[in-house]
């Protein structure tokens, strides 16, 4: 059973309906540590140290935060410019990070719709991602599409309540070693087969 | 019986022992059991001490010298200067009043004018003895009630340098020569015109304040270098026998003289040894010298005119008293510091004495006359410690500033208790900014000023002293989370954790101490959440100046958190290092020696290179060559 780590970054979890829904359903699961960067570095000072080694702990990371200015709040990317360091993540030297599994959780106020060359947002989110998805690839890690709840504004309790159910359900996928031949070349891990099925 | 001075030693400290232990295990203040010790072992009930007990009294006056040696030393120079105003005012007052009104009881009852004015100018000085050492007793020095009396205190033992002078020009020219054979006060200067008196008097204070830093400072650091602390005692005592000694012999009151010398020296770095040091003698001597009162009270001369004595004390207090309310009211005191003010300072003081018997050498007091005022003297100090009690217990809890209002308690308070011990500058912000969370802090504080207007405010607050377990309890310790100490007094919050986590364990402490000392004792006795006063200001300045001599602002943000960090994980480190406890007396070289550890420490930890992010010369450096490493 692998060991997941969600670094959870959300400036105002308390107003949050639907990071709350989602970090309620997951919290408590075995081998799932819950990091709330913004709680744990209030003043972005972050512990480097105590951060590598929870890396160290863990074989699957999971960047979970809201998409703000089609990117993640400035503490997740305050913790990777200190984080991510030079000859430990990456360089001729860094491969503390080498085979481990990363991907995106992001909640968005627009709906899939937008994110493409049509919609207004003109680019689709695998776009958005390409940072995140080469800073894994930079640092030796397995990128793996992102799990998106979208449309987040017009939301319905119901459909909420599916979203976290899948989530937690993504979770024990991926502890039980979901693999990257599985994705069949879906843009997000919300459509794989496993998770339409419900 | 008597006359063994070993017999003696052990008759005043069983005494004072048993009744001492007894007034405290009822309750009362020390003060009490000291007099009622002194009554129990006088020449009238048991016998053990005879006429020497007046010897013992003046010997014992030197407790008041050193007190107020001890509170110059709480007082920094600029406060004091700060006081000017409520010492003249206040003081003025009280004396002007009392002499006017007892001038007039006095004259009245058929006094020669002489003899009416002598007496008047006794009545109007308080005990210093008496009420301060109550006041510091209950912790009050520092709320309205505490610094009026003081400042009233202060400037009788100024006016008494000026009564002692003008005592001789009343009396008549034949009685002149027989002067010198009675007074105990004759000093050098007693000859002299009064402008060169007066010259010499200025003189004498300036010679003080002078040798405070030039002459004692530099003894007392040559001293420490010794390491023998018996020197250090020593060299404590010298400095307020010497300022006595000076003081007397020029004719000033020695506890004024006393008390200028510990302004001075309240800079130092020698404070708190000096307070350590003489802290038990003061207390061992004021504990004899409320004894020898005691034991001085002539049951005789009651005996005689029991009713004239008994009126003339009850109109004396009276009258004292209402002067006081007078004087509080002109000053704006709230009704309960006006009440304590009234029912402390309403006795006569140690300096009646002095004055009586001065004037008794001078022939203008007769014998009788004489004894009746110091049998007065005695029963009023006696009295006012239990008037005080029956005004705290009976009187106070009615009306002023109830130790307690009910008040509607909205949801969070209900739910999630705070408890905030201290409401001054430090606890206030605590206060605003839960406040402005929504979340209403049950206060609790001693200045009744303060703890009407934040009643006002509407704030629930509780009056009082926050170590008594009842009123901790009736503010609700039982249900609360959390309690913040946000006094600076180490002894309140180690007296609160003491007695709270006897019987509340679940209680979550948060307490500010002032410096990393206070902080050790804390974290030794088990407290995690001690917040230092002098840490996170000083960094902020600290960053502040090195930015504007044009470091970056973030950079020095993250070296001061880093800063925090280190100076938290070192402050625990330290902390459980074994130390020798109350070794106050080599502190300042001890912190300087630890200051010393902590700029090495430093240096080693290096300055910048600690912080590399956002720093691309080490990845330059490195991939040039690849084979060292960072």
């Amino acid at each position: 059973m692998k060991k997941i780590l969600v670094l959870f970054s959300h400036p105002k979890f308390e107003k949050s309906r639907v990071n709350q829904a989602l970090i309620n359903h997951i919290t408590g699961k075995e081998k799932v540590t819950i990091h709330d960067l913004y709680e744990e570095y209030p003043d972005f000072h972050i512990d480097v140290v105590r951060e590598k080694e929870l890396l160290s702990q863990h074989d699957i990371i999971i960047w979970h935060h809201p998409f703000y200015w089609y990117s993640c709040p400035p503490l997740m990317k305050q913790w990777m410019d200190m984080v991510l360091e030079f000859n430990w993540a990456y360089g001729p030297e860094g491969n503390a990070l080498q085979n481990k599994t990363c991907l995106n959780v992001i909640t968005t106020g627009g709906s899939r719709e937008v994110y493409c060359s049509e919609g207004y947002n003109s680019f689709t989110i695998r776009q958005f991602l390409r940072p995140f998805e080469q800073t894994a690839i930079l640092c030796g890690m397995t990128y793996f599409p992102p799990f998106a709840v979208m449309g987040t504004h017009t939301l319905s309790d119901e459909d909420l309540n599916d979203y976290k159910k899948n989530y937690g359900k993504l979770i024990d996928l991926l502890q039980a070693d979901l693999s990257i031949n599985d994705f069949d070349n879906k843009s997000f891990l919300n459509d794989i087969p496993q998770l339409k099925a419900t | 019986m008597t006359g063994s001075i070993l017999f003696e030693a052990i008759v005043f400290l069983a005494g004072a022992i048993i009744c001492v232990s007894i007034a405290k295990r009822l309750g009362l203040s020390s003060v009490i059991g000291y007099l009622l010790a002194g009554v129990l072992i006088g020449p009238y009930v048991l016998g053990f001490i005879g006429e020497e007990g007046q010897d013992i009294l003046h010997f014992a006056e030197f407790g008041v010298v050193v007190m107020l040696f001890l509170i110059g030393l709480e007082i920094e120079p600029k406060n004091f200067w700060n006081m000017r105003k409520t010492i003249v005012g206040m003081g003025g007052i009280q004396v002007g009043g009392t002499m006017l009104l007892s001038y007039i009881l006095f004259a009245a009852l058929g006094f020669d004018w002489k003899v009416a004015l002598v007496i008047s100018m006794a009545v109007a000085l308080s005990s210093t003895a008496i009420a301060l050492q109550t006041i510091k007793e209950k912790g009050l020095m520092n709320t309205t009630f505490g610094a009026s009396s003081f400042s009233i205190l202060l400037f009788q033992d100024i006016i008494v340098i000026f009564m002692l002078g003008f005592i001789p020009l009343l009396a008549n020219s034949e009685h002149k020569t027989s002067t010198k054979n009675h007074s105990e006060h004759a000093n050098l200067l007693e000859n002299l015109p009064v402008g060169l008196q007066t010259l010499a008097i200025i003189l004498s204070v300036v010679l003080i304040i002078v040798a405070g830093r030039y002459l004692i400072v530099p003894m007392l650091r040559k001293v420490a270098k010794t390491g023998v602390r018996e020197l250090l005692i020593a060299a404590a005592l010298l400095i307020v026998f010497g300022i006595s000694f000076l003081m007397e012999y020029v004719g000033i009151s020695p506890a004024l003289g006393a008390f200028l010398g510990g302004v001075v020296l309240s800079n130092s770095e020698f404070k708190h040894e000096l307070e350590s040091t003489l802290e038990p003698f003061k207390n061992l001597l004021l504990g004899l010298f409320f004894m020898a009162v005691g034991a001085s009270i002539n049951f005789i001369v009651i005996a005689k005119s029991p009713l004239t004595i008994g009126g003339i004390l009850l109109a004396i207090i009276v009258l004292k008293a209402v002067v006081l309310f007078i004087t509080g009211h002109i000053f704006k005191l709230k009704l309960d510091q006006k009440l304590l003010l009234t029912f402390s300072l309403a006795q006569i003081g140690e300096f009646a004495f002095v004055l009586l018997s001065f004037a008794f050498g001078l022939n203008i007091l007769e014998q009788e006359q004489m004894d009746m005022m110091l049998v007065i003297t005695a029963l009023s100090m006696s009295i006012t410690p239990i008037i005080s009690m029956i005004n705290e217990r009976l009187i106070l809890p009615k009306i002023g500033t109830k130790e307690s209002i009910k008040r509607p308690m909205d949801h969070i308070a209900k739910s999630q208790k705070i408890i905030l011990v201290g409401f001054g500058h430090f606890g206030s912000t605590i206060g605003r900014f839960l406040r402005s969370h929504g979340v209403e802090a049950t206060i609790l504080d001693h200045d009744s000023n303060r703890v009407d207007f934040l009643r006002k405010m509407g704030f629930e607050v509780y009056y009082g002293d926050a170590t008594r377990l009842d009123l901790l309890e009736s503010a609700g310790i039982a249900e609360a989370k959390i309690i913040i100490c946000a006094t600076n007094k180490l002894s309140v919050s180690k007296a609160i954790s003491k007695i709270v986590k006897e019987k509340y364990p679940h209680v979550e402490f948060m307490i500010r101490t002032k410096n990393r000392y206070d902080a050790y004792e804390l974290l030794n006795l088990g407290h995690q959440n001690i917040y230092r006063e002098s840490l996170e200001t000083s960094l902020t300045l600290a960053k502040d100046v090195l930015s504007k001599m044009g470091f970056r602002k973030y950079t020095l943000t993250r070296q001061v958190q880093n800063f925090i960090k280190y100076d938290e994980d070192s402050l625990r480190r330290l902390a459980s290092e074994p130390k020798r406890e109350d070794d106050y007396i080599f502190k300042a070289k001890k912190e300087l020696e630890q200051q010393e550890k902590f700029l090495n420490e430093d240096f080693k930890r290096g300055v910048v290179d600690y912080d590399n992010h956002w720093d691309s010369e080490h990845i330059r450096k490195a991939l040039e060559n690849p084979n060292t490493k960072k």
